[in-house]
């Protein structure tokens, strides 16, 4: 009987999928539209005001494509690292014994969560940003680092080899990552105290130099310089993507110090009394008996608030972040009216990156389980 | 007695309203082995547990190896890290395997070499009879077993004295045995030991002095046979009557 069933629903199932892809169909074709992507390679003939790849009005709609689905994952994941953090901080603030702090926490996560997302946004971008002065009067930090309404100017690392440079950034990062955990293993192997932070930082600093100084690429430092109305030089974070991110970042760290604080708590008293009992301290206990315990109750949750983020990231939208809603379900569709590709393209995209943190998190989430009988 | 290892002199304690402790004077020479025992609600745990700091006292005095225990000072930590306990409900670590659970704190705590405390861990774990078991996870343990680990984990940090609050109370009848064998066997070594538990034979064949405690306070402290024989308090005579039972 069971089979019977599930054999009718599936057959209901298949029958609706019909009934629309007919529907598409007959729509379609009574407007005298065709479905394709070859609009695709067409001209897009607009700009972007900010873009990671290189891209010019005279680039086609997959380049705009592309720089859609950069400037939603630049924003996501700098939304979802720092919101991590002070996620963090602000949970376990809450548990603090310090009356001080924990209230302050508590402050914060209910005034922050009970204010929409896109107001956030909205308030960082239109009231702190934006009305920062301009260019000719920005405020200078060390006359290397300016604020203005144009965006946070920062000094920024020149050179003629970026791949290079970018390399050896990396390969510096992985040895010294391997030589701090080396070193914090032989220091726990022999009992000795060992200072495993000056050398690793020595390796990070130590493997790029070199890389430049051998391979004689030439390399400098482009520092901000006011050129009649705006700047020259250096990194500029325009005020919308900074606006975009720390708005998502004090947003979501309400809610993931809320789920942190939670999963805290639902560690059993008794874990923390036997971490005391054993000579443990507050952070120690916090670390190496509570934190691991925690961390299973958080992780679903908190995959749902990094999915929140990733589409979060739409309301880009609201202060012209060029995102990938923006430029592709927007002004893409507006041009071209291929409102049925482009949806289903930036909803694979979404499909796409929501799968992967869903799997990231989900191997995480496998290597800390708790072995049962 | 003129070198107690911990001595409680005048100990008060509330709990709001309610007066859990009351003038509790108890002084324990090294080596000592002292059972506590008494009815439910009579404050036994709740003086074990401000032994190590785990409760705080309001008034009166408690050290360790002359050191006063207090929750907020600032070497409440190494007075605790010669302190062992163990728990009614065993508190290993579950994300831990058995022998991590006994070298953490040595390694994190007294900065021993890694090989050293497992080597050490192990033959606290044949010790215990769980030898057999270090690479397994607490949850793939009886209750038995856990309670045993968690006795090792408790030596593995070199104690000057054990505290042990109702050890063999949250376990199945048959794994009573095979806990208070343990105990027993330590308490031939000579270890310092504060246990509170109800089972009269163990404190017949290990307990240099049997303390009793009704309402919050001491009220009788005697050697165990001549406690459990011939009780000197009514209360005392009640309580036997139904531990009997």
């Amino acid at each position: 009987m069971g089979w019977l069933y599930q054999g009718l629903l599936v057959a209901a199932l298949a029958l609706l999928a019909c009934v629309a892809v007919g529907n598409l169909h007959d729509n379609l074709a009574a407007r005298g539209l065709k479905l394709g992507f070859d609009f695709l390679w067409q001209e897009a003939g607009f700009e972007i005001a900010f873009h990671l790849i290189p891209y010019t009005a005279s680039d086609n709609y997959w380049r705009v494509f592309l720089i859609g689905i950069t400037n939603t994952l630049l924003v996501t994941v700098l939304a979802i690292l720092f919101s991590t953090i002070l996620g963090f901080a602000v949970g376990i603030a809450q548990l603090s014994g310090n009356w001080a702090m924990s209230r302050a926490a508590r402050i914060y996560v209910e005034i922050v969560r009970n204010l929409p997302q896109l107001l956030h946004i909205l308030i960082l971008y239109n009231v702190a940003l934006r009305a920062l002065p301009a260019p000719r009067a920005a405020i200078s930090l060390g006359d290397a680092v300016y604020l203005s309404n144009r965006g946070i100017l920062v000094p920024a690392l020149t050179t003629d080899r970026p791949g290079l440079l970018a390399l050896a950034v990396l390969v510096g990062l992985a040895a010294a990552l391997a030589l701090f955990r080396s070193l914090t293993g032989y220091a726990e192997r022999s009992g000795r105290s060992v200072n495993a932070w000056l050398p690793a930082l020595a390796v990070l600093l130590l493997v790029p130099a070199l890389a430049i100084g051998l391979s004689g690429a030439g390399l400098g430092i482009s520092v901000p310089r006011l050129k009649g109305f705006n700047f020259a030089g250096g990194w500029v974070l325009v005020p919308e993507l900074s606006a975009l991110v720390i708005a998502m970042a004090i947003y979501n760290a309400a809610f993931i110090g809320e789920l942190v604080r939670a999963s805290i708590q639902s560690v059993n008293k008794g874990q923390r009394e036997a971490s005391a009992a054993i000579g443990f301290g507050w952070w120690q206990t916090l670390r190496f008996i509570v934190i691991p315990q925690a961390v299973r109750v958080l992780l679903p949750p908190l995959s749902n608030q990094y999915l929140n983020i990733l589409k979060g990231s739409s309301l880009a939208v609201a202060i012209g972040y060029p995102d990938l809603v923006g430029v592709f379900t927007g002004i893409s569709i507006n041009q071209t009216g291929r409102a049925i590709e482009i949806v289903a393209m930036t909803m694979a995209v979404y499909l796409a990156i929501s799968l992967l943190i869903g799997a990231l998190i989900n191997l995480f989430n496998h290597m800390t389980r708790i072995v049962e009988r | 007695m003129d070198n107690p290892l911990i001595r409680l002199a005048g100990v008060n304690k509330w709990y709001s309203q309610f007066h859990v402790l009351r003038d509790i004077d108890l002084a324990v020479k090294p080596g000592e082995r002292i059972v506590v025992c008494g009815p439910s609600g009579s404050g036994k745990s709740t003086m074990i547990r401000c032994i190590n700091g785990l409760e705080a006292y309001e008034q009166g005095t408690i050290t360790v190896a002359g050191e006063r225990v207090a929750q907020d000072d600032d070497n409440i930590e190494k007075i605790r890290q010669r302190v062992g306990m163990v728990f009614q409900n065993f508190n290993l670590f579950p994300h831990l395997s058995i022998l991590d659970n006994l070298t953490l704190g040595p390694i994190k705590l007294k900065r021993m070499p890694r090989a050293a405390a497992e080597a050490r861990a192990m033959e606290l774990l044949e010790r215990v009879h769980i030898g057999q078991q270090a690479l397994k996870f607490p949850n793939q343990l009886s209750g038995g077993q856990q309670q045993r680990v968690a006795i090792a984990r408790a030596l593995a940090m070199e104690p000057d004295v054990m505290l042990f609050d109702e050890p063999t109370s949250a376990l199945d009848p048959e794994m009573v045995k095979e806990v208070l064998d343990v105990m027993i066997a330590l308490a031939g070594t000579g270890m310092t030991m504060i246990c509170v538990t109800h089972e009269m034979g163990f404190a017949r064949a290990v307990a240099d002095r049997v303390v009793f405690m009704a309402d919050g306070s001491i009220a009788e402290i005697g050697a165990p046979d001549a406690f459990f024989s011939a009780p000197r308090t009514e209360r005392a005579r009640q309580f036997i009557q139904q531990v009997i039972h």
